[in-house]
């Protein structure tokens, strides 16, 4: 299924283009080597501190710049916006397991990706790991969304 | 101790790494989140990319709804060029082929629960850390707090009980 996204060759290699920088910065920053995030973690060297700070700061500027002195993305037509989910019980609740699953890994979902590309052949443990764990996330709340479905009739997502 | 050495000192055992590569990394993956968002409008988290990619193989309901199978194919672009980024990057430095010392049980196990918990949570380092901290979003700003503070505890809790690397 081509996807309404997809805006032909210009905007897939916008997406590649933001990808390999974003990946550089991550294989840069260390973030890509679990032992330098536990490092942090353990309070033995706490650069990951600039790594987050400068990320937050571009990405801070951008989407405030954005949002207020630019009208809409040139390849998608979409308008500006800020990255606003909303509140609930599973915001904190998600936040504790993956904080366990990081203190115990040392890494997250995108420096796993990058360190595949500094030829780290262990992390796929990691990345197998992160899909499992989403799969049996979707799972059971697909599960048991269809029970509420069938008690109740009415589907929520 | 001589005090008036100490602050130098402080600083050395606070970044016994420096923080060029640190810094200087941070802003680049900040750079990429904005190429994309200023290109395309597109928020960009990392995590996503494993529900939507669930989609290709698997018929559950909760990968395949509208919005993933429409982002599934940029979000696979997104990845490989992730990779292909670190991938240059180690080129670059001559660190092509490192490997981690970390046990796989770890990495497994640790990967699960970043697999539940960034689905459950609504996003991970990138979506939540860089987009939505920079969003100023206090949704994001609950979620950070807490993996940072959970994750520093376990982290510590595992190198106390003698698990290393």
């Amino acid at each position: 299924m081509r996807g309404d996204d997809e805006r032909g060759v210009a905007f897939t290699l916008v997406i590649l283009l933001g990808g390999l920088v974003f990946g550089f910065g991550l294989g840069l920053s260390g973030m890509a080597k679990p032992e330098i995030v536990l490092d942090f973690l353990q309070f033995e060297d706490f650069g990951l501190l600039f790594v987050m700070g400068g990320a937050a700061v571009v990405s801070g500027v951008t989407i405030f710049g954005a949002t207020n002195f630019l009208d809409r993305a040139p390849l998608t037509g979409r308008g500006y916006t800020r990255r606003l989910k909303t509140m609930d019980r599973n915001v904190p609740i998600g936040g504790v397991i993956f904080g366990v699953g990081w203190g115990v890994s040392g890494i997250c979902p995108g420096a796993a990706y990058a360190s595949v590309g500094l030829g780290n052949v262990t992390i796929l443990w990691a990345i197998l790991g992160m899909f499992l764990g989403a799969y049996a996330q979707g799972f059971v709340r697909s599960s048991r969304a269809d029970d509420a479905g069938a008690t109740a009739a009415t589907t929520t997502d | 101790m001589d005090m008036t050495t100490l602050p130098l000192v402080a600083l050395a055992d606070l970044f016994p790494r420096g923080v060029a590569q640190y810094a200087v990394g941070g802003l680049l993956i900040g750079l990429g989140v904005a190429v994309i968002y200023l290109g395309t409008g597109i928020i960009a988290g990392a995590s996503t990319f494993l529900e939507s990619t669930l989609s290709y193989v698997s018929s559950v309901p909760r990968f395949n709804r509208a919005k993933y199978l429409a982002s599934r194919d940029w979000r696979v672009v997104f990845t490989l060029g992730i990779v292909g980024g670190a991938a240059v990057y180690a080129f670059a430095f001559g660190e092509f082929g490192w490997t981690t010392d970390v046990q796989w049980w770890r990495l497994l196990g640790g990967g699960f629960l970043v697999g539940v918990g960034t689905r459950v949570g609504k996003g991970c380092t990138s979506g939540h850390g860089v987009c939505g901290v920079g969003s100023l979003s206090e949704t994001s700003l609950v979620n950070v707090a807490t993996f940072m503070a959970v994750a520093i505890g376990t982290a510590q809790i595992v190198a106390a009980l003698g698990v290393s690397p």
